[in-house]
């Protein structure tokens, strides 16, 4: 019989791998929700903010605050290069080569971080007390991680609901050729839709990296992962997303503890595709 | 057309004699290549069948893995010989395939969504092996216990590789009459409609769930034979080269890239993918860890945006020289 002490702790550590994995998805869902492409890369742009923040803090011995503001910035910029050089030329092809074309930049991205920087495994170690609260243990990186991605979530719902450029890519992802007519230009907005993409995975980079080891098949492990929680809380569903990631996350955290790491990720997996057989829209879809 | 059959006649009999040229001492390096080409033509012959009426499946990962394991697990345990255990892995797939496929045929599960719900099955089979350690070696692999003596029908191995290039190009010969087969039978019609318009098939009398689920069977069950072939040529699995998403995109790279719509499609862009991925390999030897890979990821993104229908397909295209009218009508 597990200890229920260490059940709690696993329940505790899924409610915060879930606010990373929410923020993760949310930026993915973004862009999936707007522009219509799936960037199976997306995890991948996620491991180079890493690296950034990597490299500027533990390497180069900047502040850890620039180093994340460092991340966020390569996270634009990755998010405005990927639309321009591989989406933008894509935009009309059949979905199977938008799926592709982001596919072999997964390939480009892992294969090319492995020659600059190899297959070590890299931490950044941020010198932090671990909690302890009624016997639990609580590592303070991941609290932090959490509090700021909540942060960062209510930034991006703030900048979708009460600016006039948020409004024109929640209008565009419901009607791109209405919104054209109303004088918005979508091409211009699918651009800025990346670049915001782009930096909530700045973020999640930067949050990701004080708690796990970057290495160049980081993506292998969240990417599936984030796809399925995006497509789980509804495409452009914020609020889905959301949840589906706080139950994913739990299934993983706790499934790890009572069985193996991997059998919860199996199990996770698998309520993924059941839940896609009897609610395809996703979770709080209506029914039709 | 009489010059085609002959093309066709003059690269079989090729193919056919080109294990006994005298070409020197990396001719067994040759023939392993070729072998790989013929049997990832195989499957990725097998994907095409899918994919062209827009099932797009990520999860062939999975059944490759599932035919290719079941089958050397089958023998190293219970050494059940592979004739035995290639046919139990083959229905262990199609039942898979059934147990995935019936139900997002029959809740409409189609597109975005239907590749990522086979992407999430490729990943489930690569983490089951890798969990099930105690069976499976985990992500170190399993090797095909070896038979007895060198050569063995009964184990289906051989110490000669020319053996195994007959087989894998008796297996890719038989994937492009499977391939012709569906062409051209009433199947290929009702599925090309499906692909258009469900509602509008169903409403027209066809049983859309039916030839779904057929189509997905078939696909399902011939790339688990080319899994069991494969691992029975390599005498080794792995859950990140048998299964999972890494190797459910390399299939569909390497079909999209030749063209999915036509015959030699796949078979040529898989043979262009492994050429090209050995050629950089052997290039770049062990200097400079993963440029090989980079490399590769570079020009799969430039194929797909300058070739969209794929190198063979576009030549094709450029061949017939359709009046640019009419062009435009089917693009």
């Amino acid at each position: 019989m597990i200890d229920p002490l260490f059940l709690l702790e696993a329940v505790v550590n899924g409610v915060l791998l879930g606010g990373v994995l929410a923020l993760l998805s949310l930026g993915l869902n973004l862009i999936f929700g707007v522009i219509d492409i799936v960037w199976i890369a997306y995890v991948d742009l996620v491991m180079l903010c890493m690296y950034a923040v990597y490299f500027m803090y533990t390497v180069y011995h900047w502040n850890i605050w620039v180093a994340g503001v460092t991340s966020v910035m390569a996270g634009v910029a990755l998010g405005v290069l990927v639309h321009l050089l591989i989406i933008s030329p894509i935009l009309s092809s059949p979905p199977i080569n938008q799926l592709l074309a982001t596919g072999g930049l997964l390939f480009f991205i892992q294969s090319f971080a492995t020659l600059l920087w190899g297959t070590d495994h890299r931490s950044v170690r941020v010198n932090l007390p671990v909690l302890e609260v009624g016997g639990i243990f609580i590592s303070f990186p991941r609290l932090i991680a959490f509090a700021l991605s909540i942060l960062a979530m209510l930034g991006l719902y703030l900048f979708l609901t009460r600016t006039f450029v948020g409004t024109a890519i929640r209008a565009v992802s419901q009607d791109r050729d209405a919104t054209a007519l109303m004088g918005a230009n979508p091409l211009r907005l699918y651009l800025v839709t990346s670049a915001v993409g782009g930096a909530m995975a700045g973020i999640a980079g930067a949050l990701l990296v004080i708690q796990y080891a970057v290495h160049p098949y980081f993506g292998g492990a969240f990417g599936p992962l984030t796809f399925m929680i995006c497509v789980l809380g509804g495409l452009g569903s914020m609020f889905g997303a959301f949840v589906a990631a706080f139950i994913m996350s739990q299934v993983i955290s706790v499934g790890g503890v009572l069985i193996s790491t991997e059998m919860g990720y199996v199990v996770a997996f698998v309520i993924f595709i059941v839940l896609m057989f009897v609610r395809p829209g996703g979770i709080f879809a209506k029914r039709t | 057309m009489s010059w085609r059959r002959l093309a066709a006649a003059l690269i079989i009999a090729f193919l056919a004699v080109e294990p006994f040229l005298p070409l020197g001492r990396m001719h067994e390096y040759l023939v392993h290549v070729i072998v790989q080409i013929f049997i990832w033509s195989f499957i990725g012959g097998a994907w095409s069948l899918m994919g062209r009426f827009g099932l797009v499946s990520l999860g062939h990962g999975a059944f490759l893995g599932v035919g290719a394991y079941a089958t050397c697990l089958l023998w190293n345990f219970f050494g059940l010989t592979p004739w035995v255990g290639g046919l139990l892995a083959v229905l262990l797939t199609v039942a898979l395939a059934v147990v995935i496929g019936y139900p997002c045929s029959r809740f409409q599960v189609v597109g975005h969504y239907f590749g990522l719900v086979t992407l999430a099955v490729s990943e489930v089979v690569r983490l089951l092996i890798i969990a099930e350690r105690d069976w499976t070696g985990g992500s170190l692999g399993v090797s095909l216990k070896p038979a007895p003596s060198d050569s063995s029908v009964w184990a289906l191995q051989f110490a000669d590789k020319r053996v195994f290039y007959y087989v894998a190009m008796v297996l890719w010969l038989f994937g492009l009459w499977v391939w012709v087969r569906v062409d051209r039978s009433m199947a290929s019609r009702a599925m090309e409609a499906i692909g258009e318009d469900e509602t509008a098939a169903a409403s027209v009398g066809i049983h859309v769930t039916r030839f779904k689920l057929g189509i997905t069977v078939l696909s399902a069950g011939l790339t688990a034979l080319g899994g069991a072939i494969l691992v029975q040529y390599l005498a080794y699995a792995n859950p990140d080269t048998m299964s999972g998403i890494g190797v459910s995109l390399r299939i569909v790279f390497a079909v999209v890239l030749g063209g999915m719509y036509s015959l030699l499609g796949p078979s040529v862009g898989t043979a262009l993918t492994i050429a090209l991925s050995e050629f950089l390999r052997i290039y770049f030897g062990i200097k400079l860890i993963g440029i090989a890979e980079t490399i590769y990821g570079l020009v799969l993104i430039l194929c797909i945006i300058f070739l969209p229908s794929g190198i063979f397909g576009s030549i094709r295209d450029s061949l017939r020289r359709r009046p640019v009218s009419q062009r435009i009508i089917s693009a």
